[in-house]
């Protein structure tokens, strides 16, 4: 009834109102509207930030009157370590209480499990209506549309045309995976040759990647060499992702069928210069244990290489670039080079293009 | 007033190739309700009525902007057509799916027994390829609502439609016509590539992030310490959308910009316009320049009427809005809330006009406030001497202290929101300085006081969480997929749940089958709705009397959050007799 009163009147006001506006100015800003009790309220600026009270910790004590364990007693049939209120120990929050000082938060209630009677009754209320052999399959389908995504990648982060002193050279380094958020499968390959050489070095990884913490995967598998020299098999451990401040790195250790020791750390960072233009500073760091002379490696740190790429994204997947790269070696690995008649490092100009789909 | 001539010589090539016949069966067809030019619902039976109603779920075509692709409608027309119901009476639903696959249909924010609620797997098994499913329920209520599919990416695929209940007795809101107006977003890529470019790459669909160039043009204004702050958390501060304008073309009453849906009107006329987001994936802003719009209702329950000049709509969200044009056209304008896009459409005397339409305007950037660092990350830093020092006290602040929530944080948890805060007199995101009034849910008083009188007494604290990087988006810490318990309620408990946002996106988070009671201030008069956007960083309680025994769906509105996860069942039991 109180309803249909105030409706009333509004129903008679605003037609006039409109009527009013209809013809003249109704651009210009409205009046405030007498029905309208909350004209207070319509500038955002306008909301009351209430004054924080004496006590801004008024309120904040109720989740300690919990019991430490609120399912005490409780019979749960179902995956009781599923239940987000297992150990709830809400208190720390105290300082988030985005209520303090709210009048609305004065009665705020604790937060408890559930009541008892909340328990009883069908586990799938669905069941008694359309039978548990039609919704077991429904619900299973249900879980897996909600959460179960299997996707996979393939992405060519380098293919390029090395331009350097004597024969110019090519390099790849690209990876794709399939897989769910946590666990994925994950190739990955890269190499380097000159033209009318046999390739200098090439090598693919398969490995089992698992997410580890928000941004970084641990990764697990086997790496096969192939290029000059011995052909080396070697177990591959790693971790991959992105570090604060948007910094790529893939870092791993190796241990080849031989027994050598290496490890290899690389970081990569993305600048928008604009929204096309994209320049990436890149470098990399190679390790040994030990000399492995017949793969022209020596101990401690073998080689670094630093690159910067500049790429025009035509689309995001796709994108040619324009670069320079430094790589040398250090160390023996400096001095097994110069033996063979190398530089022990040299410059590249790069043209290439990164791509995945 | 400059008007859009090549938009128009576009719209009569296009009309003129209808009438010749050329590409007809590429044009779009709309029910009367959305035809390009409309006169409006009120006085129109081409809509679907009385207690038998036919619906056919099936794949076609659908045209905008030039270009076809592949839909799955309601009657062979996006949005589906218009369901028209009366409160008190009952109806029959009869669903002929035609594909093959499943299908199911949702009555969004209708009150039904749980068994009608359309959720395969949760209400129901939902309805196998080319068979008939019966839904029948008693209308308890009145207002605007909407309908869409539940079932794998149909709804992003075209399956929706909006569904208005007339009251039983006279209708409160005085109007002399009205439109229904449904938001939408559509895309010619499948659905699934949306959701693997998301995963193989979260900032995909983004193409305005903070560049060097922007930076020395001096726009992108983030004070050094946010800058910092977002780069260390791996944070993209222009993430406010995760599909955006590069994939979408943003529809109104299924016509693209170009197509320019027209709701006619008789100068000095009360309109109620009756406006529904049934995007899949976006957040629209709503205005219309020159013209105040008067809120009505939300979600189809009356509120007190507020003048606003702009309002914020989550997914799901239907706001009742009363405008009185006088001569002239204006443009209705529904900017995407990453402002990638927008949908607009046209509110004129005459079919053929078309007002200004405003420019995108500049695409917001998060601030630390939502990064759930509370309101001090509004102050200006750098400019006072506490800048600096309160630039230090974030950068020493813990991003994800586990030990302020009650579940596992894993993988799927990128951040733990250490100060969130009621944002409930918040306009949303870009919206703080828009320079006009844009409508809060502070805003929001129910028209009528909340049955319930009894306070709540416990509260559920439903923490939302997500890994931007990987796109992974969860409930307290928890995927559906991983078979979390469900929330569990008793019949006809009073209930507070607050949700707590530790992501920095806005979920419009919806519980079925229920209404409640959004707490903003207004004790006894709170809001009443069935979706409400928790903003980044933010606390949101409502609260619930859990009067509908039965199992429940509850979860975010942004369709690919919830296909990744973030979703729940609720329970509300023992399913007979009265508990509490």
């Amino acid at each position: 009834m109180k309803r249909l009163i105030l409706l009333l009147a509004l129903g008679v006001s605003a037609p006039a109102l409109a009527q009013h506006q209809g013809h003249g100015a109704h651009q210009s800003a409205p009046p405030a509207e007498a029905p309208d009790p909350h004209a207070g309220h319509v500038m955002p600026k306008a909301a009351p930030a209430p004054a924080p009270p004496a006590d801004p910790h008024a309120g904040h004590h109720m989740p300690e009157a919990a019991p430490a364990d609120p399912h005490a007693g409780h019979h749960m049939p179902e995956a009781p370590s599923a239940d987000p209120h297992a150990g709830h120990h809400m208190p720390e929050a105290a300082p988030a209480d985005p209520h303090a000082g709210h009048d609305m938060a004065k009665s705020a209630p604790p937060v408890a499990p559930p009541p008892a009677a909340a328990l009883s009754g069908p586990a799938h209320a669905a069941d008694a209506v359309y039978g548990a052999e039609a919704m077991a399959p429904a619900r299973a389908v249900l879980r897996e549309e909600h959460g179960r995504i299997r996707t996979g990648k393939v992405l060519i982060d380098r293919l390029e045309y090395r331009s350097r002193k004597g024969r110019d050279g090519f390099a790849w380094d690209a990876e794709g995976w399939y897989g769910g958020d946590i666990d994925k499968l994950k190739l990955k390959s890269e190499g380097e040759g000159a033209f009318g050489e046999r390739l200098e070095h090439g090598e693919a990884q398969a490995l089992w990647s698992h997410a580890i913490d928000p941004w970084f995967d641990l990764q697990l598998g086997l790496r096969q060499d192939f290029g000059q020299g011995p052909d080396r098999t070697h177990l591959a451990l790693g971790v991959q992702g992105l570090a604060p401040y948007w910094f790529e790195l893939d870092a791993a250790a190796f241990v080849s069928t031989k027994g050598d020791v290496t490890a290899r750390v690389e970081a990569e960072y993305d600048l928008r210069l604009t929204g096309k233009l994209i320049l990436q500073p890149e470098a990399e760091l190679q390790f040994s244990l030990q000399d492995v002379p017949e793969l022209r490696i020596g101990s401690g740190l073998s080689t670094a290489e630093a690159g910067l790429r500049l790429r025009y994204q035509v689309k995001p997947e796709f994108s040619p670039y324009l670069g320079v790269e430094y790589q040398r070696g250090f160390g023996d690995t400096a001095r097994l080079r110069r033996t063979a008649g190398d530089d022990a490092g040299g410059w590249s100009l790069l043209l290439g293009v990164r791509a995945w789909f | 007033m400059t008007i859009d001539t090549r938009a128009i010589e576009r719209r009569a090539l296009l009309r003129a190739a209808a009438l010749g016949g050329a590409g007809l069966g590429l044009l779009p067809l709309f029910p009367a309700w959305a035809q390009s030019g409309t006169p409006g619902t009120v006085r129109q039976n081409e809509t679907l009525t009385g207690e038998d109603i036919r619906l056919t779920v099936n794949h076609g075509p659908f045209s905008t902007g030039g270009r076809s692709g592949h839909s799955v409608t309601v009657n062979g027309t996006i949005p589906g057509p218009l369901i028209r119901l009366r409160e008190g009476q009952n109806v029959r639903l009869h669903v002929d799916n035609r594909l093959d696959e499943d299908t199911s249909i949702h009555w969004h924010g209708l009150i039904v027994p749980f068994q009608m609620d359309g959720v395969p797997g949760v209400s129901f098994p939902g309805i196998k390829p080319r068979s008939t499913f019966t839904y029948e329920f008693p209308i308890r209520q009145s207002g605007t609502y909407w309908y869409h599919s539940h079932s794998g990416h149909q709804e992003q695929s075209g399956l929706y439609g909006p569904l208005v209940i007339d009251p039983a007795g006279a209708d409160p809101v005085a109007y002399d016509r009205e439109h229904v107006i449904v938001l939408s977003d559509w895309t010619f890529m499948h659905p699934h590539q949306l959701m693997q470019r998301l995963k193989q790459e979260a900032g995909f669909f983004n193409r305005q992030r903070t560049t060097l160039l922007r930076r020395l043009q001096g726009k992108d204004r983030m004070s050094a310490a946010d800058r910092a702050m977002f780069a260390k958390m791996r944070m993209d501060p222009t993430d406010i959308l995760d599909v955006t304008g590069a994939a979408y073309t943003y529809l109104i009453n299924g016509h693209g910009p170009d197509e320019n849906w027209t709701g006619l009107f008789k100068p000095g006329e009360r309109v109620r316009l009756r406006i529904v987001n049934a995007a899949a994936m976006t957040i629209f802003n709503v205005r219309i320049p020159g013209l105040p719009m008067e809120v009505v209702a939300s979600d189809g329950q009356h509120v007190r009427p507020v003048t606003v000049d702009e309002i914020q709509i989550g997914n799901a969200e239907t706001y009742d809005v009363i405008v009185t044009p006088g001569e002239g056209a204006y443009s209705f304008v529904a900017e995407a809330m990453d402002r990638s896009g927008m949908g607009v459409a046209t509110l004129a005397p005459r079919q053929g006009m078309r007002a200004a339409v405003p420019p995108l305007r500049e695409r917001p950037i998060l601030t630390m406030k939502d990064m759930g660092m509370g309101d001090m990350a509004g102050m200006d830093h750098g400019t006072q001497d506490g800048g600096t020092a309160m630039a230090m006290d974030h950068g020493k602040m813990d991003m994800r202290d586990e030990s302020k929530v009650p579940f596992e944080v894993g993988v799927g948890v990128d951040m733990i929101a250490p100060m969130p805060m009621d944002r409930s007199g918040d306009p949303g995101l870009g919206l703080e300085n828009a320079g006009h009034r844009v409508l809060t849910y502070r805003d929001l008083v129910s028209a009528v006081p909340n049955p319930d009188t009894r306070a709540p007494t416990r509260t559920v604290e439903v923490h939302l969480t997500g890994n931007m990087e990987r796109f992974m988006w969860s409930i307290d810490g928890k995927k559906l997929s991983e078979a979390p318990e469900p929330i569990r309620f008793e019949r006809n408990e009073r209930v507070r749940v607050t949700m707590i946002n530790h992501t920095m996106m806005t979920h419009p988070m919806h519980l079925h089958g229920h209404f409640f009671e959004v707490v903003n201030g207004h004790s006894g008069n709170h809001p009443v709705k069935h979706t409400v956007r928790v903003l980044p960083g933010a606390t949101q309680s409502f609260d619930l009397t859990a009067d509908a025994p039965g199992d429940w769906a509850f979860h975010c509105h942004l369709m690919l959050h919830m296909h990744a996860g973030m979703m729940r069942v609720v329970t509300v039991r023992p399913m007979y007799g009265d508990a509490a």
